[in-house]
């Protein structure tokens, strides 16, 4: 096997060390960690780069952002949303079509850095019992929340939502807003392996679908190095989608993760030996 | 016999998606249940804000009033606060709206849960001030000369006056409240030097317009 290995010389990059095998973790959570501290350096450093929080924000004064599964819930619920929301939701949906819907759940959302820590204990504590969950619930729940929110007239998934109540708790004051964030980390720590952005989350849910055809993907374009480790399905959040883009190649698959579901985190590059993966973009696709 | 596996596994697949999304579904609308109890009297939502149910169907509670808010008066209410969870409201004993004639709250207001419709603060209905100080008001007992509750009304004389009454052979004078203009800013609320507010502002739905000492 190892005679087969191209040599180190001939790859991209050398061998790997700790920080370029954690490279894009790294960088995720510096996004992550400066999405919280723009929120934050507001009200306690009055920096006001961003007013709000991540349901709906005006940056600088000029920009409106507004979480575009917030705005539909209320469109549900009846409400003709004001002009100032619509914009600012159409916004941030065309920068998730671009990057990738799920770069919400991998790089932006909270929450992520709870599951990601209670699926690394897990596999470090080899916990291994879960409660089998089907991935698609989410896309039921998605489909749970408009029809609810028509039904009772009221945002229902913001009664629920730990990542709003979470990230709005740190900028507006916590109350019990930590308790959400354990609840989370100890259902996807003790009860289903990536149990809550896997299976249940509908915002997760949601974002996949917006960004289903996005322009950025991750490429698994040296598949043909691949020595069936396996290290990219266990650090995945959603291996399901490495499948087609790594074992495709006989069928004539696209070596393109092309699945919504994959969250542009970039861990599979950070982990594979073989320097199998790294990001593209979708239009690289066209060629055979 | 393959066939029977296969519509066993296929029920049992059925049944870990009703299970699940059954449990989840459960807790959720628990929770949204108990997030949907009205309003407690003291709580008193901002200037322009629909009507309590349209409300929970508007404000996405990101807080923009609250950060526009010149006076803090505002606050977003915590997890676990018997209100419901992110929507802005303000207790008027606290920090009472001190009427801002650009009402920045609802400028700032991204979803329209604080109408745009409302242009002059004097027209908002936050809510409705009572008198509720039959025995312990200065003014109204007559134990000294106070009306420091008329003095704070940014509507004086509009929204509240004080009404000579003969009490116990006594001119006493009671703070009074006109509906048709109080604007429920809590200013009188906020400015009342008795211990317990002899004068408070309620939710207007809770105060009938023809009610009581209001006239
Ligand atoms: S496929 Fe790669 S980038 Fe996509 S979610 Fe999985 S590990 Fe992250
Ligand atoms: S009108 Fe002024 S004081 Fe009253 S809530 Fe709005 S911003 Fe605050
Ligand atoms: S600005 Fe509007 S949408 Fe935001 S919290 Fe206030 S009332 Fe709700
Ligand atoms: S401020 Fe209070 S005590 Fe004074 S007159 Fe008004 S209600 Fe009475």
């Amino acid at each position: 096997m190892s005679l087969e290995r191209i040599p180190v010389e001939q790859l991209d990059s050398p061998e790997k060390n700790r920080i370029s095998r954690n490279r894009w973790l790294l960088t995720r959570r510096t996004c992550q960690l400066l999405m919280l501290a723009l929120f934050l350096a507001g009200p306690f450093l009055g920096l006001w780069v961003i007013k709000g929080n991540l349901a709906s924000s005006e940056v600088l004064g000029v920009l409106s952002l507004t979480d575009p599964l917030i705005m539909l819930q209320s469109l549900f619920a009846g409400h003709a949303v004001y002009v100032t929301a619509i914009i600012g939701a159409i916004t941030v949906s065309l920068f998730y079509v671009v990057v990738g819907g799920r770069v919400y759940c991998s790089w932006v959302c909270p929450i992520n850095m709870a599951t990601d820590l209670a699926a690394w204990l897990r596999s470090r504590l080899a916990l291994s019992r879960d409660l089998v969950i089907p991935k698609q619930v989410r896309y039921v729940v998605l489909f749970l929340v408009p029809f609810l929110c028509w039904q009772t007239g009221t945002i229902i998934w913001e009664f629920v939502n730990p990542i709003t109540i979470f990230q709005r708790g740190l900028v507006y004051g916590a109350g019990l807003s930590w308790g959400v964030v354990l609840l989370v980390f100890l259902f996807d720590l003790f009860v289903t392996k990536r149990g809550w952005c896997g299976a249940l989350c509908p915002v997760g849910a949601f974002y996949g679908l917006l960004g289903a055809k996005s322009l950025i993907r991750v490429n698994a374009g040296r598949r043909n190095r691949c020595t069936d480790c396996g290290d990219c399905y266990q650090v995945c959040p959603e291996p399901q989608v490495i499948v087609p883009a790594l074992t495709g190649e006989k069928k004539g698959l696209s070596p393109l993760i092309l699945s919504g579901e994959c969250t542009n985190c970039g861990r599979c590059i950070d982990v594979c030996p073989e320097n199998v993966f790294n990001f593209s973009h979708r239009l690289t696709n066209i060629r055979p | 016999m393959a066939f029977l596996k296969s519509r066993r596994k296929f029920i049992g697949r059925i049944l870990q998606y009703l299970g699940s999304l059954g449990v989840f579904g459960f807790l959720i609308a628990g929770h949204a249940q108990r997030e949907k109890t009205g309003l407690p009297a003291i709580v008193i939502r901002p200037p322009g804000a629909l009507s309590e149910k349209d409300f929970l169907s508007a404000c996405v509670r990101c807080g923009l009033c609250v950060r526009n808010c010149p006076f803090d008066t505002l606050k977003l209410a915590e997890l676990g606060e018997p209100v419901t969870t992110g929507t802005p409201y303000f207790v008027a004993r606290r920090i009472p709206c001190e009427m801002c004639t650009d009402i920045p709250c609802l400028e700032a207001c991204p979803t329209g849960a604080l109408s745009h419709a409302l242009l002059d603060i004097n027209k908002a209905d936050m809510g409705l001030a009572v008198f509720t100080g039959v025995d312990t008001c200065y003014a109204f007992t007559g134990i000294g000369q106070c009306r420091a509750c008329y003095l704070a009304c940014p509507v004086k004389d509009r929204a509240i006056t004080m009404e000579a009454h003969r009490r116990g052979g006594r001119d006493v004078f009671m703070p009074t409240v006109h509906t048709d203009y109080c604007t429920g800013c809590g200013k009188c609320e906020h400015d009342c030097i008795t211990d317990q507010a002899s004068i408070k502002v309620l939710p207007r739905h809770l105060v009938k317009q023809d009610a009581g000492l209001v006239v």
